[in-house]
C-alpha cells in the first residue's frame, strides 16, 4: 500500500515532533517548513484531497452541504463538489446509515457524519449488523468501504444525551476498525487511511478538538500522507512509567507529564491512534520498558478501553509490571449538566497526576481533592 | 380507513378498544366541527362514498379559517383570554431572558430557544388537568412552563443548580417534572414520541387492565418537522391508531431543522396527510395563532380523552431566532423572517382582544410587568441557589443504589456513608 512507503517519511518528521512535543511551540523557529492547523481544517483537507481523488467517494450526514458542516468541518465541499456528492439528509440517522451501507455494499465508498456519536445510536443496527459484520457473513464477497465519522465524547455542558464516548462500545465489535485522533496530523493522516480503506471504519473526532491547532510539517500536507491504521504513537518518550490514551485525553496525559517531570518522573505517554486493532505489541513493549501503567479515557469505566489494556497487560507483561496498572475514565454516572458536575464527572489533569504518582508509589491519597 | 365521529360502528379487534364510547358524547361533537366539513379537501376515493355529512369518510380538514366565521360568537372569555396572554408572555419573556444569561456565561451548552412558537404550547397545554402528560424535544422550556413548573425551578436547573427542577443535573434539553407530568425534554428528536406513546398506553391500561375507571389522562407529544422523517415517528402513528391510544400527536412544523429546510428533507411536506394513511384525523392549523391552535386542540384532546384514538396536528409555526443560541441562522431568508414576525401569536392575541372589547390595555400591561418581575425572580433565585454539592456527583443514578455494588469490606457500596462523599473514583 502506498500509505506504508509514505509512513517512513511521515515517521521521521514525526520523530522530530515527539522529541519535541507538540506542546513545544519552539517548534515554530525550528524548520521552515513547520506551520500550523487546526483539526478541523485537517478533517477538511483530508476530505477534501479523497473525494477529489477518488469519484466514488462521497459526503453524507446532517448539515453537510449548506451548512457548512454541523461543526463546520465540511465547508466549502458543497461548492466544490456539488449536491450529488455532499448529501445533506433528513434527520434519519437509521435511514442513511443504511442507504451509505448499500452504498459501499455495490462499490462505493461512503463517508456518513453523525452529528455527533450519540446518535449512532439510532443507527447502531447498521453499523454493526449490515456493516461490521458482511464481509465474515458473505465469506469476502462483500466488502464494506465505509467511514462513520463524527465527534465523540463529552464536550461543554450538553448533558448525558449528547456526551458519551463510544470507543469502547465500537471497540469490541470484530470487524469494524476504530480510531480516534488527536493531533491535526493524526486527523489528518488517519481520516485520508480509513477513506481508502475497504473496511467499515468508526472515526471518533472530539468537538473540543476541532478548534486546537498543532504545528503540521510539509510531509503531512502532501496529498498522499497517511498513518498506519493499528499503530500506535509514542507523544513523549519516557523511562518510569506508561501513560496510554486516545483523542483529546492525550493533551491532558502531556500536560500531566511536564508536571510530572518536574517532580522527577518521566512519563512516557502513547497516544493510541487506534482503538480497534489496539496495538498490543507497542503498549506491552513501552510497560515492559517502564514497568508502568496507567490508562486514561473519557468513557465509562466498566468494559472500557483502558480495563482492555490492562487485561493485555497482565496476559501478555505481568511480570514486568512493578505496580498495579491504574485505570482513569470518566465517572461512572450519566454525564450530569451542571458544570462543576460536569468537571469532576470527567478526568482532569490533576487526576493523572495523582494517579500516575500512585503507580509509582509515591503515596498520593485515594480520594479526590478537586 | 379512519373515521372522526363514528368509530363505534368498526369492528376493533383490540378488547382494549371495547366499551369505550358512550353514543351521547357521540352526539355533542357529530357531525360538523366549526366548519371544518365546508373545507373538506377532496380525497381521490371519497368519490364512490356517501356525501361528507355521513359518517365514513378520511377526516382531513384544515381548519385556517375556523376564526373567520365565528367572529361573531368570541371563541375566549375575558379570563380565558387573560390566561392565554400571561402564558405566552411568560414563555417569550423567559426565552429573552434565557438568551441574556446565555450571553453572560450564565447558561451554557446548547439552549434553544421557543420564540415565536409560544402559541402552539400556549393553545394546547393550557387546556390539559394536571394528570395529562407532555411529552417534548430539546425545545421544551416552554412546555414546562406552560404545563405548571414554577419558572424559578426552571431557570435554576438552565443555570446547573442543585435548585432547578432536576437539580442541575439534566440541564435545558432535559427537564422532567413529575408533580407535573412533564416527561421531558430529550435531546434526540423523536426520541419522546415513543415514550409519549407509552403514556398514553398506560393511560388506557389502567383504565381497562386495572380498572381504575377514571383514568383518561391525555398525552401531548411535541416535535418538529425534521421528526416526521424519522422512523419511530411512523413507527407510534402506527400503534397509537392501532390501539386507539389517548395520545395528540403535535407537529410544530417552523420549516427549519437546525439549517435543513423542510421542503429540502421531505418527499410530501404536507405533514397532517400522513395521519389519514395511518388511520388517524391528520390537521393542519395556523400554528402562529393560539385560538385557531385552542380550536383544534380542543377537539382532538376531547377525542382522545373519550377513547377514540390519536390525531395528528400539524401546526404551521416559526422559531424567530436560531436554532439553538449557538446558531448563526444565515440559511434563513431574511424575508420569510419578516413575514413571520408579522404574525407574532403575541401580537395577534392581544389585537383580538381589544378590538373585541374583551380588555383593555392597562390590563395587558399589568400582565406584561407581573411577568417581568417573575422572570427577574427567577434570575434571582437561580443566581443565588447553591451549585450541586459533590456528594451529588453519584446520587440518583439508580433509584436502588445497590447497583454501585460490593464495596472491599463486603458491604454494599451504597450503603458506605461516604461513599456519596463523591470519590468518583474508578
Amino acid at each position: 500500500m502506498s500509505g506504508i512507503v509514505r509512513n517512513k517519511i511521515s515517521a521521521f518528521s514525526v520523530q522530530s515532533l515527539q522529541r519535541v512535543g507538540p506542546y513545544a511551540l519552539s517548534l515554530r523557529g525550528y524548520s521552515s517548513g513547520a506551520k500550523e492547523m487546526t483539526v478541523r481544517d485537517a478533517l477538511n483537507s483530508a476530505l477534501d484531497e479523497e473525494m477529489s481523488a477518488d469519484p466514488k467517494v462521497f459526503l453524507m450526514g446532517e448539515e453537510v452541504g449548506e451548512y457548512q458542516g454541523a461543526y463546520k468541518v465540511s465547508k466549502g465541499l458543497l461548492e466544490k463538489y456539488g449536491p450529488d456528492r455532499v448529501i445533506d439528509t433528513p434527520v434519519t440517522e437509521a435511514g442513511f446509515a443504511g442507504i451509505g451501507v448499500g452504498a459501499a455494499f455495490y462499490g462505493l465508498k461512503p463517508i456518513v457524519e453523525f452529528m455527533t456519536f450519540n446518535f449512532s445510536m439510532q443507527a447502531i443496527d447498521h453499523i454493526i449488523n449490515s456493516a461490521a459484520k458482511s464481509n465474515y457473513m458473505s465469506a469476502g464477497q462483500i466488502s464494506v468501504p465505509i467511514v462513520f465519522r463524527g465527534p465523540n465524547g463529552a464536550a461543554a455542558g450538553v448533558a448525558a444525551q449528547h456526551s458519551q464516548c463510544y470507543a469502547a462500545w465500537y471497540g469490541s465489535c470484530p470487524g469494524l476498525k476504530v480510531l480516534a485522533p488527536y493531533l491535526a496530523d493524526d486527523a489528518r493522516g488517519l481520516l485520508k487511511a480509513v477513506i481508502r480503506d475497504p473496511d467499515p471504519v468508526v472515526f471518533l473526532e472530539n468537538e473540543l478538538l476541532y478548534s486546537e491547532s498543532f504545528p503540521v510539517s510539509s510531509e503531512v500536507l502532501d496529498s498522499s500522507f497517511c498513518l498506519r491504521i493499528g499503530k500506535a504513537k509514542i507523544e513523549k518518550e519516557g523511562t518510569d512509567v506508561t501513560i496510554t490514551a486516545y483523542s483529546k485525553m492525550v493533551g491532558h496525559a502531556l500536560k500531566a507529564a511536564e508536571t510530572l517531570s518536574k517532580e522527577g518522573i518521566n512519563a512516557e505517554v502513547i497516544n493510541l491512534h487506534s482503538i480497534r486493532p489496539l496495538d498490543r505489541q507497542t503498549i506491552n513493549a513501552s510497560v515492559r520498558k517502564t514497568n508502568r501503567l496507567v490508562t486514561v479515557e473519557e468513557g465509562f469505566p466498566q468494559h472500557g478501553v483502558g480495563a482492555e489494556i490492562c487485561a493485555s497487560i497482565v496476559e501478555q507483561s505481568f511480570n514486568y509490571l512493578d505496580a498495579p496498572a491504574e485505570r482513569i475514565a470518566g465517572a461512572d454516572v450519566p454525564m450530569p449538566y451542571a458544570a462543576n458536575l460536569e468537571r469532576m464527572a470527567l478526568p482532569q489533569v490533576e487526576d493523572i497526576v495523582r494517579a500516575t504518582k500512585r503507580a509509582c508509589y509515591r503515596s498520593e491519597p485515594r480520594a479526590a481533592t478537586a | 380507513m379512519s373515521c372522526a365521529f363514528l368509530s363505534v360502528n368498526i369492528a376493533q379487534p383490540n378488547p382494549l378498544t371495547s366499551n369505550r364510547h358512550s353514543t351521547n358524547a357521540i352526539k355533542l361533537f357529530s357531525p360538523s366541527f366549526l366548519g371544518s366539513t365546508r373545507k373538506l379537501r377532496p380525497h381521490s376515493l371519497s368519490k364512490s362514498l356517501p356525501s361528507p355529512s355521513k359518517s365514513l369518510r378520511s377526516s382531513v380538514f384544515a381548519v385556517s379559517d375556523v376564526v373567520k366565521e365565528l367572529k361573531s360568537n368570541l371563541l375566549i372569555t375575558k379570563e380565558e383570554g387573560l390566561e392565554l396572554y400571561e402564558d405566552m408572555i411568560l414563555g417569550r419573556a423567559f426565552e429573552d431572558m434565557c438568551a441574556q444569561m446565555y450571553y453572560r456565561g450564565k447558561m451554557f451548552g446548547f439552549v434553544h430557544l421557543y420564540n415565536g412558537q409560544e402559541a402552539v404550547s400556549t393553545g394546547f397545554i393550557k387546556l390539559l388537568r394536571k394528570d395529562d402528560c407532555v411529552v417534548s424535544t430539546y425545545r421544551d422550556h416552554v412546555h414546562a412552563l406552560s404545563k405548571g413548573v414554577p419558572a424559578r425551578a426552571v431557570m435554576s436547573e438552565l443555570f446547573g443548580k442543585t435548585t432547578g427542577c432536576c437539580r442541575g443535573q439534566g440541564g435545558s434539553m432535559h427537564m422532567f417534572d413529575k408533580e407535573h407530568n412533564v416527561l421531558g425534554g430529550f435531546a434526540f428528536i423523536g426520541e419522546g414520541i415513543p415514550v409519549a406513546t407509552g403514556a398514553a398506553f398506560t393511560s388506557l391500561y389502567k383504565r381497562y387492565v386495572l380498572k381504575e375507571a377514571d383514568s383518561d389522562a391525555v398525552t401531548l407529544a411535541f416535535f418538529g418537522d425534521g421528526t416526521c422523517n424519522n422512523g419511530q415517528f411512523y413507527e407510534c402513528l402506527n400503534m397509537a391508531a392501532l390501539w386507539k391510544l389517548p395520545i395528540v400527536f403535535v407537529v410544530e412544523n417552523n420549516l427549519w431543522a437546525i439549517g435543513m429546510s423542510h421542503l429540502r428533507a421531505t418527499s410530501d411536506p404536507e405533514i397532517w396527510k400522513k395521519g389519514p394513511a395511518f388511520g388517524m384525523s391528520g390537521v393542519h392549523v395556523d400554528g402562529m395563532d393560539v385560538l385557531k391552535v385552542r380550536e383544534v386542540a380542543k377537539e382532538a384532546i376531547l377525542r382522545a380523552r373519550r377513547g377514540e384514538g390519536p390525531t395528528l396536528v400539524e401546526c404551521e409555526t416559526y422559531r424567530f431566532r436560531g436554532h439553538s443560541l449557538a446558531d448563526p441562522d444565515e440559511l434563513r431568508d431574511p424575508d420569510e423572517k419578516a413575514h413571520y414576525a408579522n404574525r407574532d401569536p403575541i401580537t395577534a392575541l392581544k389585537k383580538y382582544m381589544i378590538e373585541n372589547k374583551l380588555v383593555n390595555e392597562s390590563e395587558l400591561k399589568a400582565i406584561e410587568k407581573k411577568i417581568d418581575e417573575v422572570v427577574e425572580d427567577a434570575v434571582e433565585f437561580a443566581d443565588e441557589s447553591p451549585l450541586p454539592p459533590r456528594s451529588q456527583l453519584l446520587e440518583n443514578v439508580f433509584a436502588d443504589p445497590k447497583g454501585f455494588g460490593i464495596a472491599p469490606d463486603g458491604t454494599y457500596r451504597c450503603e458506605d456513608p461516604k461513599f456519596t462523599q463523591g470519590t468518583a473514583h474508578v
